[in-house]
């Protein structure tokens, strides 16, 4: 339990310090290296939760699209490799006073709530959380209609990104 | 627990008796030993990769009617030794202007990200890494590791080449990461689990007799993952230089390149695990060591295969590689999904042999409309070029005519 708690501590701190560096870093190509490595840390605490199913999960759809941010990073960035301009505007004491609010509003919300000081119960030792998970995503009595409702809006996006990108290519050959 | 029945389990609980013999408690030796385990796997698999270089390059070598390496050893066996101890003692040659961490980084994420997926392979009955029930998802996850590492090196080594292969080769995996996912829940879904070693245990009859479309699919796309011919497009040395390991030298070169023969051959075993049936085999319940042999002799078949296929085959174009995916492997991937689950669903109440046949029937019926369509889509491209060939020639002649002319 102590080694628990050890490893929580530490993937914690690392989290923490990596999401502060992302949004610090100047080079936007080491922030997202660095959102890597706090998600990485998140996947961990999943582990520690025994969700190990939210632990694989966490890697392929946030670190393993990491790679595609990142090109896209370096195309939408001008001069990517030195990249050294300001990186607050004018707008950063009103930003920071709006997340500080943000920040204590959620906290307290949070720590009225009765569970947040509560310990937690033992993770359940069950291990077959993904047939749960199946079964609720397609049992009516469940989560079915809102997976089906965000299908068809991905659908939509998909859709739409094609058509997007089907009328600029019609235009260029107008030219 | 007999020693030649199942050594590993053997060498394990020994080790465990004698480190607790020692006055520790039984729990935290057992913690012990499983973290040398943890030690040694990687370890075996790194230097396995020295054997693998060889097999390869000696296959190759004979597949183009040469000897392959012949000189260092008997059968040049200890070639890749001297191959080895060379990168070594090579200079590490850091290019101006890289952008250091990733560029360091690249090479670790590109070997770890393959000796990852050794912690879910089930080499036997009684031995494997960890069975954790969602083995399967963890393999894709831990190949998105292996991609990070390309797009890494690719971007800080400060070449543009590097940055272009890399470019071309993360699309390549992204894209083909989804007719292998696709391919891959066939397995799961006829074993009704994602856990490795439940995946073997459900396969009486191997999954590439039920499932032989997703089998090829996944065998493909898992060539593409690994980069190779006839996917090679990120050594495509006539374009790119050398790809995206352009900037890399010494170890850190011999990073990638034992990265990538290691990938063919840690495919190989997943493809195994997933389609062949793993260590089934007569007998390998009861004496573990055999099912270890018939899991290794499945692998060296089905990597011998990738060997064959890479010695072989000219390169595609980045376009037709795309092509290839997103118009033939998805579609089918996709049709032979959704289609072995209604099957499996339906045919549930009947006999296991009528249930294999329907689902044998079926992937038939998919292979000859998705060859149809394919056929077609790809032929009436092939038709354009052809008639753009055409007026090349006819302008060459044109022109040929007017030069005679004047």
């Amino acid at each position: 339990m102590i080694l628990d708690q050890v490893i929580f501590l530490v993937t914690a701190v690392v989290v923490l310090a990596a999401a502060v560096l992302v949004v610090s870093v100047p080079k936007m190509i080491h922030a997202a290296l660095w959102l890597i490595l706090a998600l990485a840390g998140v996947a961990v605490l999943f582990v520690l939760l025994q969700a190990g199913f939210f632990a694989v999960v966490q890697v392929i759809v946030y670190i393993g699209a990491i790679a595609v941010l990142v090109i896209f990073a370096v195309m939408l960035t001008r001069k990517a490799m030195v990249d050294d301009g300001p990186q607050l505007n004018r707008y950063s004491v009103m930003a920071g006073a709006v997340s500080l609010m943000m920040f204590a509003a959620l906290s307290g919300m949070l720590l009225s709530w009765d569970g947040a000081n509560a310990l937690p119960a033992n993770p359940a030792v069950h291990p077959d959380t993904i047939v749960n998970l199946g079964e609720s995503l397609t049992n009516p009595q469940g989560f079915l209609l809102p997976f089906e409702v965000a299908s068809i809006l991905l659908l939509a996006a998909l859709v739409g990104a094609i058509f997007i990108g089907r009328e600029q290519r019609a235009g260029r050959e107008e030219e | 627990m007999n020693f030649l029945s199942d050594p590993v389990t053997f060498i394990g609980n020994w080790l465990t008796g004698l480190v607790a013999g020692l006055g520790m408690p039984k729990e935290t030796a057992a913690a012990w030993v499983t973290g040398v385990a943890v030690g040694i796997l990687p370890l075996l698999a790194m230097l396995w990769v020295l054997v693998l270089i060889w097999y390869e390059r000696k296959v190759i070598g004979r597949l183009q009617d040469r000897p392959g390496p012949n000189r260092v050893g008997p059968f040049g066996l200890i070639q890749p030794v001297a191959d080895m101890l060379k990168i070594f003692i090579k200079e590490h040659i850091l290019p101006t202007g890289v952008d250091r961490l990733p560029y360091n980084l690249a090479p670790i994420l590109a070997v770890g990200g393959v000796l990852g997926m050794w912690v879910v392979v089930p080499f036997s009955a009684t031995v494997h890494g960890v069975d954790i029930n969602v083995g399967a998802l963890y393999i894709i996850a831990v190949g998105a590791i292996g991609t990070l590492g390309i797009i890494f090196a690719g971007y800080s080594s400060n070449n543009k080449y590097a940055l272009l292969a890399a470019f071309r080769v993360v699309a390549q995996l992204i894209s083909y990461e989804i007719p292998m996912v696709l391919a891959l829940l066939v397995p799961v879904l006829l074993a009704r689990s994602m856990g490795m070693n439940s995946i073997v245990q459900a396969q009486p009859v191997w999954f590439i007799v039920v499932a032989p479309l997703a089998a090829l699919l996944f065998f493909i796309s898992s060539i593409a993952e690994v980069g190779r011919s006839p996917f090679d497009l990120a050594e495509a040395e006539s374009e790119i230089v050398a790809g995206f390991n352009t900037e890399y030298s010494g170890l850190k070169f011999g990073m990638f390149y034992v990265g990538e023969f290691l990938h063919a051959f840690t495919n190989s075993l997943i493809f195994t695990a997933l389609f062949l049936g793993g260590w089934q085999g007569p007998g390998a319940e009861q004496f573990p060591i055999l099912g270890f042999i018939y899991f290794f002799l499945k692998t060296v078949v089905v990597h011998f295969l990738g060997i064959a296929i890479r010695g072989s085959m000219p390169r595609f174009r980045i376009d037709q590689v795309m092509q290839l995916n997103w118009k033939l492997f998805t579609p089918i991937a996709l049709a032979a999904f959704s289609v072995a689950a209604v099957v499996e669903k339906l045919a549930a109440g009947l006999g296991d042999a009528m249930r294999i046949g329907i689902h044998v029937l079926v992937n038939l019926v998919i292979l000859v409309i998705a060859v149809l369509i394919g056929s077609r889509v790809f032929k009436a491209r092939g038709v354009r070029l052809d008639a753009l060939a055409e007026r090349n020639r006819a302008a060459v002649k044109f022109a040929m005519e007017k030069s005679h002319d004047s």
